[in-house]
């Protein structure tokens, strides 16, 4: 059910993230979601492609330093306090989130959250227990 | 009018200061010689004997000393008079390894706080002035040294060391000081924050700074001249053979003249040690002839530059030495600090990081930066920002625990620092010296 999100050191320098998505458009890989965190001197780019090992094996090939890190796509429902319950099954699991964003994909009623947490196990069984699915990723047509 | 600690030996004759160096020089290698092992394995080693060494022209006969062999012989293997007679001991700022510890009897301390005093009196100082040390007291010579120089020449010492200078500004304001001894970049800081507070340089006390312990350009003189209202005169000195004094500026202020009658001056060319003619530039070698405990016979300093005996308006007699031009191997002086682009590497190894590495110096509102370049790799990238920042602080920890001094740390993208052909461009010094 893992998606994997590619994560890629940038350093503070301007035209960086447009040299990595010139690759990416150039070898036709598609962004589905984007996520930076920051200090003032470097930072982390957080990619979901729908390629991840093509565009993995690319950006390595450029010289990019960046590892593939297992991440949990959750759907979520598209309305006001869409969200709400699943934080809340969060918080009360006791489970730490490292990050979490949302991808661009988007179907009617739906929308979709990337989780980082410190206990995926614990994670998933809790949502199922409430009846909240892991998307897999060729569900948004992510390949593996 | 040019006033002198000591006229009769800083104004001899140079037929007297030769007599004295010769003099000297054959007791201090018969003193090595019988005293210390290492000393006489070296000259032998060269088929050198005390009987070969006849005047100061026989000189070039004798082996270096390098930073090595006192790395080598650390810490007793150089001392030539037992620790009985000993009382002393400075270090240099140089951290594991690099470690310098030089040892003095009484009479060594005080011939050096005579060298120190030598300075004070040049820089105009009497017994009428108050006189600042801001220079660091304990193992590092600068605060010491200027200590008992100020004392010999009976002015009213204020021991500050450095740091605090809210205090510094205090002191200098309260007890009307009109002499500061430290190094120039403290000098500047302790200008700028007076500025800051709104002094003018008629409000300020000062007329006369001694700066010394790391290199500083005329910009920097003017820059310091200009906001605290004196005359800021440059000193020299190692630890190796004393520590500040083995040379001072007068108010010609155009080079320092070594104390001649302590120390003899060689310029050498770096690569093939021989001896380079007067007015060439090259690296300094110096043999103490006076010293007891720790007596370095032609130690290279690794400093580079030029000697002159033109006459000097000041009346001294002393060859000049230029302020040092740079350094014959790699060391940089960083906030008077020894660093060497290996010890950084170290580190960065043992860090995991590549040693592809980049320093960065440079002098920013008159204080020395210091900021490595290093390429971010695979094993030490994470996603989670947190780990990275984390790891940096342990470099930049590790780091300042190996160079004594705070060293930024830079990451950037792999390949991102020039692989170059030959050897490695590991240093980039901005500052204007």
């Amino acid at each position: 059910m893992t998606v994997y999100q590619i994560s890629v050191f940038l350093e503070n320098r301007t035209g960086q993230l447009a040299e990595i998505a010139k690759i990416l458009g150039d070898n036709g890989i598609d962004m589905r979601a984007i996520s930076i965190a920051e200090t003032t001197d470097y930072g982390v780019l957080r990619l979901i492609v729908d390629q991840p090992q093509k565009a993995t094996g690319i950006l390595l090939e450029q010289g990019f330093v960046l590892s593939m890190t297992p991440v949990l796509v959750v759907a979520v429902h598209d309305q006001p306090g869409g969200l709400a319950p699943i934080l809340r099954i969060i918080a009360e699991g006791n489970i730490g989130v490292e990050y979490m964003y949302s991808l661009f994909t988007h179907v009617e009623g739906t929308a979709y959250m990337v989780f980082r947490v410190s206990e995926e196990e614990k994670f998933t069984t809790l949502l199922a227990q409430h009846g909240i699915a892991i998307v897999s990723g060729p569900e948004v047509g992510i390949q593996a | 009018m040019e006033r002198y600690y000591q006229p009769e030996i800083e104004c001899a004759s140079r037929e007297q200061i030769l007599a004295w160096q010769n003099e000297r020089l054959l007791k201090q290698v018969r003193n090595v010689w019988d005293n210390v092992p290492y000393y006489r394995r070296k000259m032998e080693e060269k088929g050198v004997t005390p009987d070969d060494i006849r005047s100061v022209d026989d000189l070039y006969k004798l082996p270096f000393v390098t930073k090595d062999d006192l790395r080598e012989a650390y810490p007793y293997g150089l001392m030539a008079r037992p620790v009985k007679d000993c009382v002393r001991i400075q270090s240099t700022s140089g951290t594991t390894g690099k470690r310098v510890v030089a040892f003095y009897t009484q009479h060594d301390i005080d011939l050096w706080e005579d060298c120190c005093a030598r300075a004070i009196v040049a820089a105009g100082g009497t017994n009428e002035d108050v006189c600042q040390v801001s220079y660091g007291y304990g193992l590092f010579t600068g605060g010491p040294g200027l200590n008992g120089g100020s004392h010999k020449v009976g002015c009213l010492t204020i021991p500050t060391s450095s740091g605090n200078t809210e205090r510094q500004i205090m002191f200098i304001r309260d007890l009307n000081a009109t002499i500061l001894c430290c190094t120039p970049s403290y000098a500047a800081y302790i200008g700028e924050t007076m500025k800051e507070m709104g002094l003018t340089p008629d409000q300020i006390p000062l007329k006369a700074g001694i700066f010394g312990a790391e290199a500083w350009s005329e910009e920097m003189r003017q820059d310091i001249q200009n906001t605290l209202g004196i005359k800021a005169y440059d000193i020299y000195g190692l630890t190796e053979l004393s520590g500040p004094g083995v040379s001072f500026e007068c108010s010609e202020q155009t080079g320092m003249h070594i104390n001649e009658d302590h120390f003899i001056a060689e310029i050498i060319d770096p690569k093939t040690g021989e001896v380079l003619p007067e007015g060439a530039q090259g690296e300094l070698v110096f043999t103490s002839l006076t010293k007891e405990a720790f007596p370095l016979l032609r130690y290279r300093t690794r400093d580079i530059c030029v000697l002159t005996r033109k006459q000097c308006s000041c009346g001294r007699t002393f060859v000049k030495m230029s302020k040092p031009r740079g350094r014959s191997d790699d060391m940089l002086i960083v906030k008077g600090v020894n660093v060497f682009p290996s010890q950084i590497e170290t580190v960065l190894l043992e860090q995991g990081y590549q040693a592809n590495y980049q320093i960065l110096v440079d002098r920013v509102n008159n204080t020395d930066t210091l900021e490595v370049m290093v390429e971010m790799t695979p094993e030490n990238f994470s996603d989670n920002l947190g780990k990275i920042t984390d790891m940096e602080k342990s470099l930049v920890a590790a780091l300042k625990a190996m160079l004594g001094i705070y060293a930024k740390v830079r990451l950037v993208a792999p390949k991102t620092i020039a692989r170059s052909e030959g050897k490695a461009v590991r240093v980039i010094d901005k500052r204007k010296i």
